[in-house]
């Protein structure tokens, strides 16, 4: 049940789906508010918050690429073409690069900054800056780095729920189904073999 | 030895012990005597503080504008007062993003209360040259007790300066934003140069 197999995902990899899914969109509406408020001590602690959401992304997706690692992929769902394969593998590679680099280029710019902030995540661990060149052309380079990545990813990731949408009340596949359902089709097939 | 020169060499060793104890309470008359009176305190003064960060390092800087006054009161050095007022506006911390933070109303909010004061309640001698002076120190409308250190640094005729230390919670004035990343704790180092007025 938690581990994936080769027709379904487990609970560990729908979890980390999801929970990662909601907080990268929270994320992207916080950062997008976080420099637009003129309250300063608003700011202050939406930006805080920002950085302690955004290394809690890093952390889970770390973990979550491990866990991908230990388990069988389900296979693709059967009538896609190949074309469709390859858009979707590449939208889904894209979406994992991003939850490396958005935050890392966050910590980037955290660092650069000559403001010097440190990150407290979650007012619980400190998180070292990166060495970098502290500078106002370094913070505003990877200022600008993060916003970009930032917000050309939550593109593919539009693309990627579109498409899940598409899957779901369009072809009527199991795609989106089984990212909200860790029960094999396989294993409760067995299941009701073994009660018949 | 006889008893006769015991007896003396015990009175003269007891006499210098005695000297050499009351001596920094005269020098201390003396100088509190020479120094006594009023003075208004120069620019050449320097307000300066420091708020640490997690981590290490922390956010330093000064205060350019500041006035004030003070009384040193010859008999009774309880009975001597100090006002103090400060320009928040005038903050420098060599990074102009830190310095308008500072000023906007999530710290001194200074376009509303221009100034930070400080009004001693009493001062209270700790050493030949050192006081407590405790007050009220008043920002962003709250008022709230703080104490300083001071200690005599140098002195003339016309001027004295004193080397002063505090500590202040900075929420008690409503300025506890960025806690706890940002000590609660602003240290207070400043140089005060007194004029005679």
């Amino acid at each position: 049940m938690l581990r994936n197999d080769t027709e379904s995902y487990g609970l560990l990899a729908i979890l980390f789906h999801w929970i990662i899914a909601a907080i990268f969109m929270g994320q992207i509406l916080l950062g997008y508010l976080m420099v637009r408020t003129s309250d300063f001590a608003l700011q202050f602690s939406l930006f805080q918050w920002h950085k302690s959401f955004g290394f809690l992304i890093l952390v889970l997706s770390g973990v979550r690429l491990l866990w991908r690692m230990a388990n069988p992929r389900p296979r693709d769902i059967a009538g896609m073409s190949r074309m469709e394969r390859s858009a979707a593998h590449l939208t889904h590679g894209v979406l994992y690069l991003a939850l490396f680099l958005i935050p890392l280029t966050g910590w980037a710019l955290a660092s650069s900054s000559p403001l010097q902030i440190p990150t407290f995540a979650f007012n619980l661990i400190v998180i070292p800056p990166l060495p970098l060149t502290i500078s106002d052309q370094a913070e505003a380079f990877w200022t600008a780095s993060h916003a970009w990545l930032a917000y050309i990813s939550s593109l593919v990731a539009a693309a990627h729920m579109s498409a899940a949408l598409h899957h779901h009340f369009w072809k009527k596949d199991a795609v989106l189904r089984r990212m909200l359902s860790w029960h094999s089709r396989a294993r409760t097939a067995a299941q009701k073999d073994t009660r018949s | 030895m006889n008893s006769a020169q015991t007896f003396i060499s015990t009175i003269l060793k007891a006499a210098v012990a005695l000297l050499v104890a009351i001596a920094p309470a005269l020098a201390n008359a003396d100088t509190l005597s020479e120094v006594a009176g009023r003075y208004r305190i120069d620019t050449s003064s320097r307000i300066g503080f420091m708020v640490a960060q997690i981590g290490g390092g922390g956010i330093s800087g000064d205060f350019k504008k500041f006035s004030g006054v003070f009384a040193l009161n010859n008999s009774d050095i309880s009975r001597s007062t100090i006002e103090f007022t400060l320009f928040p506006e005038s903050v420098s911390t060599g990074q102009a993003r830190i310095e308008s933070f500072l000023r906007s109303d999530a710290v001194f909010d200074s376009q509303n209360f221009p100034t930070v004061t400080f009004k001693s309640t009493q001062i209270t001698q700790t050493g030949p040259s050192t006081a407590a002076v405790d007050g009220i120190l008043t920002a962003r409308g709250k008022s709230s007790p703080a104490n300083f250190q001071a200690t005599l640094s140098t002195h003339d005729k016309n001027a004295i300066v004193f080397h002063v230390e505090g500590k202040i919670m900075r929420s008690r004035y409503g300025m506890d934003v960025g806690t706890p990343i940002y000590s609660n704790v602003v240290q207070f180092d400043m140089t005060i140069h007194g004029q005679r007025s």
